[in-house]
């Protein structure tokens, strides 16, 4: 949550369904941007283009092999996302639990009106 | 009471429900009153809400400032549009990270039901992508990367 710039480009990559499932297909280990095409029913152009949003976010890493260049998660990529998710995910049902106690605790005797 | 529900509306919009054992009255004050805000509304524990402010009247503004034990923080800000005690608030809200998100219009309801109260929080945000952004948040919708983050542990 310290570096936004990263997280709102971290949050605008990850806006795109094709993308989330590259990172989830990159998770499992390096792909060339063939094999990351193979799922998809879009061309291999439209394929780079999502590569390069995600490399841009810093959220991939591309390296050189002899002639392939495959694409692999950069590591601690997602850390910052991870606390800010951690954050939304888990806070709002926290809160409502809290909520739920501190309900609880109110003094009776406000009732609303029928 | 209830586990929170959240679901997609529309092309831009995400409706959140949950229900409380209390009445509309006594929610409304919960979700109005700073120094009962600084009770609940503090998301995983180990944060604090050391400011709060909360006018809730149209046109007036709200600011909650959130801090943990680390130290770290961040902000949001909103005005108030309508405010019909205890059954209706709408209201344009931001959180600064620090830079602000885009605006998200929140109509928020609280309705007798039964014994308790129904919560139906109608957040418009000004775009798809906008809305997609904060589902992949891992509110609803992000579980593609939440599986890539566990794959990734696994394969470690």
């Amino acid at each position: 949550m310290h570096e936004s710039p990263r997280l709102d480009a971290t949050l605008a990559a990850l806006v795109d369904p094709t993308r989330r499932a590259i990172l989830a297909r990159l998770a499992k280990g390096e792909a060339t941007i063939n094999e990351l095409a193979a799922p998809f029913p879009i061309s291999q152009p439209a394929i780079s283009r999502h590569i390069r949003v995600l490399e841009e976010a810093g959220l991939i890493q591309r390296r050189v092999d002899g002639t392939r260049r495959p694409c692999r998660l950069t590591p601690g990529a997602l850390d910052e996302l991870d606390s800010f998710l951690e954050m939304l995910r888990k806070g709002m049902e926290r809160s409502y639990e809290r909520l739920d106690q501190l309900l609880a605790r109110m003094p009776p005797g406000r009732k609303d009106k029928p | 009471m209830s586990k929170l529900t959240l679901q997609r509306e529309g092309d831009t919009g995400v409706v959140i429900t949950r229900r409380f054992a209390a009445t509309p009255a006594d929610v409304f004050r919960a979700h109005t009153e700073p120094a009962l805000l600084q009770q609940w509304c503090l998301g995983p524990d180990g944060w604090t809400m050391p400011v709060c402010i909360c006018d809730a009247r149209p046109g007036g503004t709200m600011r909650y400032e959130w801090r943990n034990e680390a130290g770290a923080g961040f902000h949001l800000t909103g005005e108030f549009v309508e405010v019909l005690a205890p059954h209706r608030i709408v209201h344009v809200e931001r959180m600064h990270l620090p830079d602000p998100t885009p605006d998200n219009r929140v109509e928020t309801t609280f309705t007798a039901d039964g014994n308790g109260t129904l919560m139906v929080m109608r957040m418009a945000l000004p775009d798809q992508a906008t809305r997609e952004a904060m589902l992949a948040t891992g509110m609803a919708d992000g579980m593609e990367v939440g599986y890539a983050r566990l794959d990734r542990r696994w394969s470690k």
